[in-house]
Formats: C-alpha cells, sequence, structure tokens
C-alpha cells in the first residue's frame, strides 16, 4: 500500500468526486439508493454544503448555507469544474433520522445528530443505551461505506467517463 | 465529545493485527499500564494515556469495566496545561523589572531574556493544573473497526501512537484511498485501476 501521508493528498479528489456524485444520485436517483438499505426512506442534502474548484493553483470556495438554501450556485459550480467538498445530509429509514456532515478529503463524519436514545438514569441504564448508540452509529457509518463502495466500482470501471461523469454534467447544466 | 453527546464527530480506523492471548485479559493488562497518571506531575506541561469510558476522571478498567457486548469502549485523555500568553507577558515584565532593578542596569542580553522567559513558563507551569480532554473510542475486535470520537489532527495523531505503544498492533485512517483499497472490496483488477486514477476529467 501507498505512504499514508502521500495516499492522503494524492486522491483527496475521489471522496470529493464521491460527494459530488452523491448530490446527484441524492437529486436524480432516490430509488437506487434504496437498494443499498433495505430501511431506506430517504436520504437529503442538509443545511450545508461547501464546492471547492481548483483551477491553475488557484482554490475558489462556495458555501451554501441555511435550511431550504438554493442550490443553484452549487450546480453553478459544478458546471465550472467544482466538486463538492463539504456535504451535510439527512438520512432517513423508516422509524429514524440521522444528521451529520461528510469531509470529502476525509470522510470524517461530523456533526453526526443520532435519532433519539433512551436516558442513562440509572448505572443499569447504561449498556443499553451505549450498545443502541454503537447500533445506530455503525448503521450510518455502514450505510456511508456501502455508498463509497459502490461509488469506488464505479469510479475505477469504464461506466465512469462513459456514461456516470457526462450524465453529471449534464444534469448540473439543465438545472 | 464523545459517545453519549448530543453531536459528534468520528474518524474512522481499520486495526492491523490480532492480540496474542486472551483478548479482554490483554486489553485490560495494557490499559491498566498505559493509563494516565492519577497524580498530575507538576513538572510536565502533557500528560497522555488511556482512560475508562464510565469515569474518566478516574481511571478504572476493574471487572471487564471497558466491554460492551462485542465492543470495547474506552477513551484517550491528553491533559494539556495551557497558560494564557498574557500571564506570561505580564510575570515576564515584573521579573525583567526587578532582575534590571536588583543588578543595576539597563539593558539584558538575549539570553538572559531567554532565561527569565523560560523560568517564568515553568514557575506558572507548576501553579496551573492542567486541563482535561477525553475523546472516546470503539473497538471491535473481530471485524478490527475502530472508531475515534474527535477529528481533531493532534487527538488523532496522540491516539495512533499510544495505540501502537499499548497494543503493537497498527491503526490506519480509513480515508478515500484506504477506504476504497481496503473496504470496497475491489478486484485485484480494479485495485490496479484505483492507483493509477487521476482527477475525473469533468471535475476539472
Amino acid at each position: 500500500m501507498l505512504d499514508v501521508a502521500v495516499a492522503y493528498n494524492r486522491y483527496k479528489f475521489l471522496g470529493k468526486e464521491f460527494l459530488t456524485w452523491l448530490w446527484f444520485m441524492i437529486a436524480t436517483d432516490q430509488g437506487h439508493l434504496r437498494k443499498y438499505d433495505t430501511e431506506f426512506k430517504s436520504l437529503t442534502v442538509g443545511n450545508r454544503m461547501v464546492l471547492e474548484n481548483t483551477r491553475e493553483n488557484t482554490k475558489e470556495t462556495i458555501t451554501i448555507k441555511g435550511d431550504n438554501a438554493s442550490l443553484e450556485e452549487g450546480l453553478l459550480a459544478i458546471t465550472k469544474g467544482a466538486v463538492v467538498s463539504e456535504i451535510h445530509l439527512s438520512y432517513k429509514t423508516g422509524a429514524h433520522t440521522w444528521e451529520f456532515s461528510l469531509k470529502g478529503e476525509s470522510l470524517n463524519i461530523s456533526n453526526l445528530k443520532l435519532p433519539e436514545t433512551g436516558p442513562v438514569e440509572s448505572p443499569d441504564d447504561l449498556e443499553g443505551v451505549v450498545l443502541e448508540k454503537i447500533y445506530l452509529t455503525e448503521k450510518v457509518i455502514g450505510f456511508v461505506n456501502t455508498l463509497f463502495s459502490h461509488f469506488t466500482h464505479l469510479r475505477v470501471s469504464n461506466t465512469w467517463d462513459n456514461q456516470t461523469a457526462p450524465r453529471i454534467r449534464k444534469w448540473a447544466k439543465s438545472n | 465529545m464523545g459517545l453519549l453527546s448530543s453531536r459528534m464527530s468520528i474518524t474512522r480506523y481499520k486495526v492491523v493485527g490480532q492480540l496474542e492471548g486472551s483478548i479482554h485479559e490483554t486489553v485490560y493488562q495494557r490499559l491498566k499500564q498505559y493509563a494516565i497518571p492519577k497524580i498530575e506531575d507538576a513538572g510536565s506541561d502533557a500528560a497522555v494515556g488511556w482512560t475508562s469510558f464510565e469515569s474518566p476522571y478516574s481511571p478504572d478498567f476493574e471487572g471487564d469495566s471497558f466491554v460492551f457486548g462485542t465492543y470495547m469502549v474506552f477513551a484517550l485523555r491528553i491533559d494539556k496545561k495551557s497558560i494564557p500568553p498574557k500571564l506570561i507577558q505580564k510575570h515576564y515584565a515584573l521579573d525583567v523589572a526587578k532582575h534590571l532593578a536588583n543588578t543595576g542596569r539597563h539593558f539584558l542580553s538575549g539570553n538572559e531574556k531567554k532565561a527569565i522567559k523560560d523560568e517564568v513558563f515553568n514557575s506558572l507551569a507548576r501553579r496551573i493544573p492542567a486541563t482535561p480532554n477525553v475523546y472516546d473510542l470503539v473497538w471491535e475486535y473481530n471485524t478490527s473497526a475502530l472508531w475515534f470520537f474527535s477529528s481533531l489532527k493532534a487527538a488523532n495523531e496522540a491516539l495512533e501512537s499510544l495505540f501502537l505503544q499499548s497494543f503493537k498492533l497498527q491503526l490506519i485512517r480509513l480515508f478515500p484511498y484506504t477506504t476504497a483499497d481496503l473496504v470496497a472490496g475491489l478486484s485485484d483488477q480494479e485495485r490496479d485501476a484505483l492507483r493509477k486514477l487521476e482527477k475525473s476529467r469533468s471535475e476539472e
């Protein structure tokens, strides 16, 4: 395997392209996302998205914030070659909602809000609450891993250049 | 920020290697060996060690208290002394003035200034208590998965270093390349394609 520090910097783009693809999938094909989770109800863009465009050693950053914010600026940036570097998401299954941010370069999950769990009112409650929190955390990490794994298979295939990338460009231009 | 917080940040790791002997017994022994010291070393400006999830300010790993089902849950604690720069500036100015008055001189050499500054820092460090920062972690031994509840660079570096020292196991941080390589289940051919991958033309 490559040196970790080298690999981190060399493949930052992979995570950012993943988030760009994910936004495209959220906007155009929720049904496809359902294939990765039998309990899937919806995945939506939350209240923050950061895009960046690096050209000729200069980096332009576009931040879109706010509940129900218009994402037109983001789409315009995509048509100019930007990628999503950070996205806030809301993931719903039948009974639960998770909110979290994903960073493209690290794939770190931040600002994660899990579905409500029972309170710890006595030491006896602790183990149950901890296991419930772990289950809920594992669920969202597993979902992200599944999506990223699917994206990776797609990204290293010819389908990416021949079909997916042109579809993303077309989607961004048509909105 | 930890597992029971209302908002959390997670850095994901893969643990490379296996422990010898009984897993829980080995982990217990190593946690005890590398636990954060209960008595603060007044001369040191930082201390790093393991602590327990349930009682982070009084580490106790007895009775498999770090075992929750198939998971091991404990925490990294970093106690660091943080001396406000303005406090250093004040005591330095007072000490310099005192030194000049005692010697009847008007100037101090560079070495004398540095010696006073070091003495001020050490004196304040001995008097100011360290601030503890606790970062929970969840380790599922069977799947070699570890979640660390912080994305701070310094905390992650401290974790990687202490984990290796304690358990003789390496942690590989899961970021886009390592996740693709170790988690995505790529074939050899796909892995080759991954290594050669360049930015998508559509994203340029």
